[in-house]
């Protein structure tokens, strides 16, 4: 029999015993409903949560060290990476190098160090860290008061809440209420900070070098230190909180990434650099790779191996994420299909029920030609057309129900003081996969009536009342 | 009126021949022996009566020919095909292709609209749509129902219901006709309608029909050949004599002493 005619065929057949086959689809629907709902709870909480760590900035972030720096001697890296010796310097060559790898953003330098700033002739010692112009969107930086760096070379700074507090000398004792950004910007923005810093210059090669240095590669790597200052602007007043994981670690004044690098400051490493850089570019101690995706990590982490460099993500930390949302998600899909697999059992009782109902309309069909596959193909075109009307209206139920929690929780969040989320989501994949669900599943239940249906002896079926 | 293709036969072609055909089952304790051994050849375009009393094996019979039911042992031949070699997709074929069967019971789909059962065996055989519409239209006609098409069964007399079943069988165009007491839930008047029916599609359409039945007179009145069966085995077969149809006195004779469903032990 032709498919049209197939379908035709059950669709008459189900319209005959229509609150039956209403109640079966309407148990499929439930089934899908319970399944949709389930899983777009947690697909919505997954995309949050990792909406949220995307905005960090830290789950798309790999630095990159060289192997040959000193301090990873005997620490966590020894177990990633190539062998010191083998290790490349990782300088501005090398920089330009990763940030041609696919998927990589940007690669830039991390410049952090310690220094004194005074403000109002008030000496503050703090880290200071340099920021790319890519941090503007990250959540530490979005919206905050004040503004991002005006330009990449600007003389400007952004100085984290807790530095603010302590240029105002407004520490709020432990266990008080936090200040907010907000309040500390007033009488800060705009004012100026007074950066002291150690500059390094290089100085050329006087001669003087001795044999055994040569040979050691430290020719024309002589520098000296020299005291500089610096007036910097107060932009932007920070949030982040320099104690958290979030954000460049512990800094609480940070600058634009190329006035940094302009600065020349002297950085702990730059005392082992001296053994080994012969050239005349920057060489980095460490750099900030930032990820198109945080799913691309792993591949871009393997990229920068390959060329030499020892790499750290938090990727660590985002896997055991994703293995919990994936058994949240498993956990969520059972309960789910729990429903779906009570419905289906409806599908083989209504279908068991329709044989014996048609036990003669069968044998009828039989005796005028009806092939056993014939039998048997509209026995699973019912079962098929069941769940497919149950999948689609049952992903429209499911997605109403998300509707409706998503927008009762979100009354909830408003009157907590909670800005609303929306942690409901339903991709097309899940609607195409759960009404192709129901489908198959439906198909697998009518396997069974199918079966005896098309094995009737119609002999047998013809003498039914 | 055209006659079916395949059915403008040469009347001494054999349509039917069954060899020692048996037809045995068991039914709980009991050993029924349905068909006994039948052995008997029926020609193209013959209309051939299957008498018998309840349980004499006419049924029985009727399905094996039918391609219904498989015989235990002996052959069945329709059309040169061996019915019990057939696998079971090829049986349905055959009862598409080749069988027309009509039934006491009707047995239209009380569901469907006369139309749509009519048009049933053309889905199975995969008939496009708009060649189906012509053919049911055409087979209606014939046997009146034009007008009631788009009735459900339930709508209809028991005469126009056969009538409509006549249509179904029809319309494959079968070279065989297999009628199981087509008239047994009719009143005489209808039932004559629907043997008349029966006739013209034998000598229009060249149709071999073989019909179940225990009412000699209609046998004596249609039938060209009378076969008689009890106990599952052939008792009589002969030849309606012209002249007794033509009789204004005619009544029928006595079918032959049939003794009804015996069991025997195995």
């Amino acid at each position: 029999m032709k498919i049209n005619d197939l379908t035709e065929l059950a669709v008459r057949n189900l319209r005959e015993s229509v609150l039956r086959n209403s109640l079966t689809t309407i148990g499929i629907s439930v089934g899908v409903a319970s399944l949709v709902a389930m899983l777009s709870l947690g697909i919505g909480l997954q995309q949050l949560a990792s909406r949220r760590l995307v905005k960090s900035g830290l789950f798309d972030t790999v630095v990159v060290t060289s192997r040959r720096d000193l301090r990873n001697f005997g620490r966590e890296e020894q177990r990633n990476g190539p062998a010191p010796g083998e290790s490349r310097i990782l300088d501005e060559a090398a920089r330009r190098e990763i940030e041609q790898l696919p998927n990589v953003l940007e690669a830039h330098p991390d410049i952090r160090f310690i220094t004194e700033l005074r403000y109002e002739d008030n000496p503050h010692l703090t880290m200071i860290a340099a920021l790319p112009p890519s941090a503007k969107s990250n959540d530490a930086f979005d919206g905050i008061p004040g503004g991002f760096f005006s330009s990449d070379t600007a003389p400007e700074v952004i100085v984290q809440k807790t530095f603010a507090e302590e240029l105002l000398g407004k520490t709020p004792p432990a266990g008080a209420d936090e200040t907010k950004a907000t309040d500390l910007a007033a009488p800060l923005l705009g004012k100026e900070l007074t950066m002291r810093y150690a500059q390094r210059e290089t100085t050329p090669a006087d001669g003087t070098v001795s044999a055994e240095d040569r040979q050691n590669n430290l020719a024309g790597n002589a520098y000296s230190v020299v005291s500089r200052e610096l007036k910097l602007k107060i932009v932007g007043i920070s949030d982040l909180d320099p104690e958290t994981m979030r954000g460049p670690t512990r800094a609480r004044v940070f600058l634009p990434i190329k006035l940094a690098e302009s600065l020349h400051v002297m950085q702990p490493t730059d005392l082992r650099e001296i053994s080994r850089s012969a050239a005349d570019q920057p060489v980095y101690s460490s750099l900030s790779v930032r990820v198109k995706n945080p799913t691309r990590v792993q591949p871009v982490e393997d990229a920068i191996k390959k060329l030499g460099f020892t790499t750290f993500s938090i990727l660590d930390a985002t896997r055991s994420l994703r293995q919990f949302f994936a058994v949240l998600d498993l956990f969520l899909g059972i309960f789910g299909s729990l429903a779906l697999a009570v419905a289906s059992i409806g599908i083989v009782n209504t279908l068991v029920m329709a044989i014996l109902e048609r036990r003669r309309e069968i044998g009828i069909m039989k005796a005028i030609g009806a092939s056993d596959g014939d039998v048997k193909k509209l026995f699973f075109a019912e079962a098929g057309a069941m769940g497919i009307l149950g999948g689609f209206v049952g992903v429209a139920l499911g997605w109403a129900i998300g509707q409706a929690i998503n927008f009762g929780t979100n009354i909830y969040l408003k009157r907590q003081d909670v800005p609303p989320e929306h942690f409901w989501a339903v991709p097309w994949w899940l609607v195409v996969g759960a009404i192709g669900f129901a489908f198959v599943v439906s198909l697998l239940s009518g396997l069974y009536p199918a079966g005896r249906a098309a094995r009737l002896d119609p002999v047998q079926a013809l003498r039914y009342e | 009126m055209t006659s079916i293709p395949g059915n403008s036969q040469d009347k001494n072609t054999i349509a039917i021949h069954t060899e020692e055909l048996c037809r045995h089952y068991r039914m709980g304790e009991t050993f029924i022996r349905a068909v006994d051994g039948i052995s008997l050849q029926v020609r193209c375009g013959e209309f051939v009566a299957l008498l018998g009393s309840s349980g004499s094996g006419k049924s029985s019979m009727l399905n094996l020919i039918a391609g219904l039911d498989r015989p235990t042992s002996g052959t069945v031949l329709v059309q040169d095909r061996d019915l019990a070699r057939l696998s079971r997709e090829e049986l349905a074929k055959y009862r598409l292709h080749v069988v027309g069967m009509v039934f006491q019971s009707f047995n239209l789909i009380a569901s469907m609209t006369l139309a749509e059962n009519v048009e049933l065996p053309l889905r199975f055989a995969e008939v496009e749509r708009g060649k189906r519409e012509n053919l049911v239209r055409e087979a209606l006609q014939r046997v009146g129902l034009r007008a009631r098409m788009n009735h459900r069964p339930s709508e209809l007399s028991g005469g126009e219901q056969q009538r409509a079943a006549l249509a179904r069988a029809l319309i494959n165009r079968p070279q065989l006709l297999l009628a199981d007491e087509p008239t047994g839930n009719l009143d005489s008047r209808t039932g004559t309608e629907i043997m008349d029916l029966v006739r013209e599609f034998n000598q229009k359409l060249g149709m071999t029909v073989v019909m179940v039945t225990h009412e000699r007179a209609l046998a004596e009145q249609y039938a060209q050949r009378m076969i008689f069966l009890a106990d599952g085995k052939l008792v009589d077969d002969r030849m309606v004599d012209d002249r007794i149809k033509d009789r204004a006195d005619f009544k029928p004779a006595a079918i032959p002493a049939a003794s009804g469903l015996k069991g025997e032990r195995p």
